[in-house]
């Protein structure tokens, strides 16, 4: 491990700091295939400049496919970006970019399962990357939101026309927004909250 | 032009919002939090999330400190997520948890549970995170 000397790591910023009150913090998880916005939606809302987090894998058949060959000593390193929010002196709020393949997630403890929520990002272009993100969460209970990150190109179909080919029930948001705005990328995350709020005075998913 | 067709998916068996944790919402009576270790495939650690926030007791490292816990104290004046201390030490996520684990062992750092899903969520919690939203 190439460790620094602890006089040349620069901390946070003396203004990100946070206050001694804080006293704990919740997230959300930004999920999406590659390219569709995860970064930029982050670096968007996010008070810090977003941080990266890395994790290693190197065990052999935990997670490392035939992408990565077979080898049993293969490593690699997966980036996931992150941002916060600071909601009260007491509550913090972070947003977690994720990589879509769930082979991933195991790597940082309670990613999803401690979540608030998630924000599904997908792009029109190819909306089938999501299918299998949407799959695994629903099988893990947690609630999201889809978010159609709009790209010029991008064919845009109705709404009702996503909810259908998403096969998602009515209640699950889903919305349009162009993450490298912050307050579309606001609108995004108050749309989720209030989804989870509607969760909450009704006491089930469905 | 007609997106492709996708098939929903339903809640597994039991479903386990709840990771194992200690009760965080045990206030009071200057306790200090039991910390609880999980069996890794490297030996024991600290259960720690993400966003577990981690607060050095003293920013002063004692003699017996090594650089990477000195480093992690002075970064932990204020409170600070194990993802920050990942991303500012420039190490792995897991390297991290087995550093504060001795630390929260040797009480140099203590750590503040994340808030975490529940069954049926806290909606004062989400109400505030509304709040904290719109100011934004
Ligand atoms: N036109 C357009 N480009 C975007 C939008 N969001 C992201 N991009 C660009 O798409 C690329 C990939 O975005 P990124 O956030 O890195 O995707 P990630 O892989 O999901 O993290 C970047 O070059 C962004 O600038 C958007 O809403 N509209
Ligand atoms: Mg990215």
């Amino acid at each position: 491990m190439d460790f620094k000397g602890s006089e040349t790591i620069p901390g946070p910023r003396a203004e990100d700091q946070l206050p001694q009150t804080a006293q704990a913090a919740v997230k959300i998880v930004i999920v999406g295939g590659f390219g569709v916005g995860k970064t930029t939606m982050v670096g968007s809302v996010s008070e810090i400049k977003p941080l990266t987090t890395e994790e290693t894998m190197t065990q052999a058949g935990v997670g490392v496919d035939d992408n990565f060959g077979s080898a049993s000593k293969t490593a690699t390193t997966v980036a996931m970006d992150f941002g916060r929010i600071k909601i009260t002196d007491q509550l913090v709020l972070y947003l977690f970019g994720t990589p879509g393949q769930e082979r991933f997630w195991f790597l940082w403890n309670g990613l999803f399962e401690g979540a608030l929520g998630a924000v599904v990002l997908v792009d029109t272009r190819r909306l089938e990357v999501s299918f299998d993100v949407m799959g695994r969460l629903e099988e893990r209970g947690v609630p999201f939101v889809v978010a159609v990150n709009s790209f010029p190109d991008a064919p845009r179909y109705p709404i009702a026309d996503l909810r259908s080919a998403l096969d998602l029930s009515e209640r699950v948001p889903i919305l349009e927004c162009d993450v490298r705005r912050r307050a579309s990328s606001r609108d995004v995350l108050m749309t989720l909250m209030r989804f989870l709020h509607s969760l909450a005075m009704t006491g089930s998913l469905t | 032009m007609t997106p492709p067709q996708r098939q929903r998916r339903f809640p597994r068996a039991a479903p386990s919002p709840k990771p194992a944790e200690p009760a965080r919402k045990k206030e009071g009576g200057g306790n200090p939090e039991r910390l609880y270790v999980v069996a890794g495939p490297d030996g024991e650690r600290a259960d720690l999330d993400l966003v577990t926030l981690i607060v050095a007791g003293s920013p002063d490292p004692p003699p017996s400190a090594t650089p990477e816990q000195a480093a992690l104290l002075r970064l932990c004046a204020a409170p600070l997520s194990v993802a920050e201390l990942s991303a500012y030490l420039s190490l792995p996520f897991g390297v991290v948890t087995v550093l504060l684990t001795d630390m929260l062992a040797a009480e140099l750092v203590q750590a503040r549970f994340p808030i975490v899903r529940e069954a049926l969520p806290d909606r004062s919690l989400l109400e505030a995170v509304m709040h904290g939203l719109q100011r934004l």
